[in-house]
């Protein structure tokens, strides 16, 4: 269980994480925000489709990637939580494919 | 009596294609390879078996790659009965980007040229952009257009290294991870001298890529190859969106996206430099805007084995019977003609006429 | 036009800190690229904010470091945090990331100072959500106020006894500590003892802080020999064999740790030469007195050449930036020396405990080559150590060819937590010393980059 350490006065910030709106520390990075609210796992591998959560917490081992505001496999142990910031799972491989011109064909 | 029958240096793609093709025909078959960090292009290789546009000025050397290309799915097929590898085949068909209105009228000539001269072996067409973008979505939109033929494919050229490796060993090949110091003709036959150890063989199939040159001078042949560099980048995984190989972009089953196709005359360093990596990346959002997106997670500079016209050269020394050589910047695409086709000929001591068009000798032919 | 400067830092850990410090005083146009977001690198994490709130869990020797990251923000150093180095080239052009530019910058003289990682720990489990490093629950402690309550630590090194001293004191419960130091290291580790006498208050800390532990009532389990991490998806249980005896202890994190070992991925990357140094099991950059890499330009400062430690960093920074300077001409070889002199005494001194610490510490083998076969070895790729087996058998003969036959080190990591694993590995399978084995050849980018960053580079020198 992770858990505060000092319960004294924080300010919050709301972000979300697929879909579901939580509250957050803020100052947090976005892996410790996460971790903090007990979420489990934080992507799938693009490899066998395992669960994997942050293992280092200071930027080697890219296990803590998530897609953050639809930019997918950020580094969410080097980024600092925002209001308003739309967090979803890295499942799998990055997905490229919703950025593409409007004009342009469809997902195949 | 010789330790071999055939010893081949050079564990590269071409190396071990051979090598694995004379191990099958049950010769007692030795390979030489260099260490850990030796010069690889086999490490730095594409992955595309391309047949488009190759030989537009040689016959002799379209037949030869279109040969192996459709010797791919036997061969294939082989190599997973054989080792329980993938390589990871497929054969869509590819695409050639044109990237200006110029680059697609000089694509149409030399497409024109080898559909004539193909006499309806050959299948190509030349597709507009529109036509480019129905078979690749979210194509950049200043890309004029390009060239598909269903001819060309690809596979994990690293897979295939591995696979070939564990053929040449499950046929009996023995494998020496020692590099080649010294390499004499005598009584005969051929002796290779590695870590103080000489090895004797009735024949050499000389495959040590850029180090042909030095090995071919000491059996009677002479071997034009030097080195030009490519860098190719590579992606982080990506969901699967390019259905079709091409010369520039390619993305493998694992998810992965290369991208290349740079050539630089820098002589023997492999590095990589920004300037090089920054025109591969403009180019390839050029094609792909979307690929803004996706995160370079390696690079790659590689030497390829260039000849004097870039063309493949196959010879058997005069002076000394029986040292065969195969130098060429095609290892992929060639492989099964490699190691289907070429073994039977060094085996039988005789290359065929179809190859002498790919001889040194017609470096002297003015 | 390229961005030049004088001395460009890698790094406002210890060592990068006061390497910046001294190049500034000294008139040396510097900057400081750094991948956090404040000073102070992974021992000095968040130190400003815990000053601000007074912690007292994290104790004195984190405290000292308070008056070095002022000092450091005090100085004429271009800082720039948040950004992430992906490329130095032996001619010392640095391709950098900032919020989604990258950048390129050039300069006479380059000190890397990116500090060390935790070692690797390939054991069954170990890729399970809810196993961490002790590390990454310090960095937590230190940078967001989380506890993990309930972890079981589970390894040696100093590191895991400061943090379960720091979780003891925070009032964070801890489930047990499973001490995987080799009984045998102690008789080994006395022999160094005579040279370490100077340290002799750091060593009684760890002798207090195992008290503690005791005295807390928290299950201290010593003489285990393996471990593996059970659980589908997430942590359930570690089994853990003492004295020949499997046991089982249910629980739902674990904390790895085994020491820390070098970042040597960017110094490598430069094309610095590097040995494998048995006693520390690790590669370490190759440097002169003035901690300059066989590459010209180049410094290595701090623990990305060798383990020192902070304090040790601290005066190799001083000392490495002198040197530098010297170079630059900006100070007298005369001055150099009289200036670094204070420095290197206080390094001799911090250096003696090492051999003393690194036999102690030193992780069996077993816990650095996994015996057993199933053990993911690259996390990314997730490569096992029965797959690089087999490609040894292949004829596999090192790292390179390891990762064309099966990708392991190939992922957004670079081989970070498979490298020191798969060199050992290689020499066991192949019957070759680590030596002869090498390393992983790493090209820029030593961190990913997006490609329109790539495409869209600030300041690409011309030609």
């Amino acid at each position: 269980m992770f858990t505060r350490v000092n319960k004294n006065n924080a300010k919050f910030v709301s972000i979300s994480l697929d879909n579901q709106t939580v509250k957050v520390r803020k100052g947090l990075t976005v892996a410790a925000a996460l971790l903090e609210a007990n979420i489990g796992h934080f992507r799938q591998t693009p490899v066998s489709g395992k669960p994997r959560a942050p293992f280092c917490m200071m930027g080697v081992c890219f296990d803590c990637l998530v897609v953050i505001d639809g930019m997918a496999n950020q580094q969410s142990c080097l980024i600092e939580v925002c209001e308003g910031m739309r967090i979803e799972r890295q499942i799998g491989p990055a997905d490229i494919i919703p950025e593409k011109p409007e004009d342009q064909g469809t997902k195949p | 009596m010789a330790d071999y029958d055939v010893i081949v240096i050079g564990g590269g793609m071409i190396g071990i294609a051979i090598g694995y093709g004379l191990a099958r025909l049950g010769q007692k078959a030795a390979l030489f390879d260099e260490g850990d960090r030796a010069f690889r292009a086999a490490r730095g290789n594409f992955g595309l078996v391309w047949v488009q546009g190759k030989g537009s000025d040689c016959p002799e050397y379209a037949t030869w790659t279109q040969r192996s290309a459709d010797l791919y799915p036997e061969f294939n097929a082989e190599l997973k009965e054989l080792t329980d590898t993938d390589i990871g085949y497929s054969r869509p068909g590819g695409i050639h980007f044109c990237l200006t209105e110029q680059e697609l009228e000089d694509r149409k000539a030399i497409i024109d040229k080898m559909v004539a001269a193909g006499k309806g072996a050959f299948d190509c067409e030349m597709l507009s952009h529109n036509a480019v973008t129905k078979r690749l979505p979210g194509l950049g939109p200043t890309v004029a257009g390009g060239s598909y033929s269903p001819m060309d494919g690809h596979v994990n050229p690293l897979y295939l290294l591995r696979a070939m490796h564990a053929g040449f060993k499950a046929k009996g090949g023995s494998l020496h991870a020692e590099t080649v110091v010294d390499l004499a003709w005598k009584n005969n036959a051929f002796e290779v001298t590695s870590a103080g150890q000489t090895h004797t063989a009735a024949q050499v199939v000389l495959a040590a890529g850029l180090g042909n040159r030095a090995l071919g001078s000491k059996v009677g042949l002479i071997i034009p190859v030097r080195p030009q560099r490519g860098q190719i980048l590579v992606t982080e995984k990506l969901e699967q969106f390019l259905e079709y190989p091409t010369i520039y972009v390619r993305q493998t089953a694992e998810g992965s996206v290369m991208l290349g196709d740079s050539h630089e005359d820098v002589g023997f360093d492999d590095g990589t430099s920004s300037n090089v990596m920054q025109t591969i990346a403009r180019r390839a959002i050029q094609l792909f805007p979307l690929l803004k997106q996706a995160r370079i997670v390696r690079t790659w500079g590689a030497l390829r084995i260039l000849t004097p016209d870039s063309l493949p050269v196959y010879d058997q020394s005069q002076e000394c019977p029986g040292a065969f050589s195969a130098s060429a910047h095609s290892g992929v695409t060639l492989s099964a003609v490699h190691a289907l086709d070429l073994p039977q000929y060094i085996a039988r001591g005789q290359l065929p006429p179809s190859l002498d068009a790919l001889s040194e000798r017609r470096f002297h032919v003015h | 036009m390229t961005q030049h400067y004088e001395i460009i830092v890698i790094g406002a850990g210890p060592a990068g800190m006061a390497a910046s410090q001294t190049a500034a005083k000294h008139g040396a146009k510097t900057l400081v690229l750094d991948e956090q977001r404040t000073p102070g690198g992974q021992i000095y994490r968040a130190a400003e904010a815990n000053e601000a709130r007074q912690s007292v869990e994290l104790g004195k020797s984190y405290e000292n470091g308070f008056s070095l990251v002022k000092s450091f923000r005090n100085s004429a150093v271009d800082y720039v945090p948040g950004a992430s180095v992906w490329q130095l080239s032996h001619e010392r052009e640095i391709g950098y990331s900032k919020d989604g530019t990258a950048h390129i910058v050039t300069a006479n003289q380059v000190i890397v100072a990116t500090g060390a990682l935790e070692r690797p720990m390939p054991v069954p489990g170990w890729t399970l959500p809810q196993v961490m490093t002790v590390g990454a629950a310090q960095i937590l402690l230190k940078e967001s106020e989380i506890g993990i309550a309930d972890a079981v630590f589970v390894g040696t090194g100093p590191l895991l006894y400061l943090v379960v001293h720091q979780y003891i004191t925070a009032g964070i419960p801890v489930k047990a500590v499973i001490d995987l130091t080799p009984a045998c290291n102690y008789f080994k580790a006395l022999a160094h003892m005579p040279n370490a006498v100077f340290a002799m208050s750091r060593i009684m800390e760890g002798w207090r802080w195992k008290r503690e532990i005791i005295a807390a009532d928290i299950p201290l389990i010593s003489r285990v020999d393996d471990v593996r991490i059970l659980g589908d998806g997430a942590v359930e249980a570690i089994e853990y064999r003492h004295k020949s005896t499997w046991k089982k202890l249910d629980c739902d994190h674990v904390l790895l740790h085994q020491g820390v070992v070098p970042d040597v991925n960017i110094s490598l990357a430069a094309g610095c030469d590097s040995r494998w140094d048995e006693a520390q099991a690790c590669w370490h950059i190759l440097v002169d007195e003035w901690f300059q890499s066989s590459v010209e330009g180049i410094s290595i400062a701090g623990d990305s050449g060798s383990i020192g430690g902070g304090v040790a960093a601290e005066q190799r920074g001083h000392i490495t930036a002198l040197g530098a300077l010297m170079r630059l001409n900006k100070i007298t070889p005369v001055e150099r020396n009289r200036l670094a002199r204070p420095y290197q005494a206080s390094l001799k001194t911090e250096m003696q405990v090492r051999p003393f610490l690194d036999t102690l510490f030193r992780p069996a083998d077993n816990f650095r080559m996994p015996e057993h076969e199933e053990t993911i070895v690259c996390r990314c790729e997730e490569i096992s150590a029965k797959q690089i087996r087999e490609a040894v058998d292949l004829g596999c003969q090192g790292p390179n060819q390891l990762k064309s036959y099966t990708r392991c080190g190939m992922g957004p990591c670079q081989g970070r937590f498979c490298g020191l694993t798969v060199s050992e590995l290689i020499g066991k399978f192949s019957n070759k010393p680590v030596c002869a084995v090498g390393y992983y050849r790493l090209r820029p980018p030593i961190k990913p980059l997006l490609l329109d960053e790539l495409a869209n580079m600030k300041n690409q020198p011309e030609n």
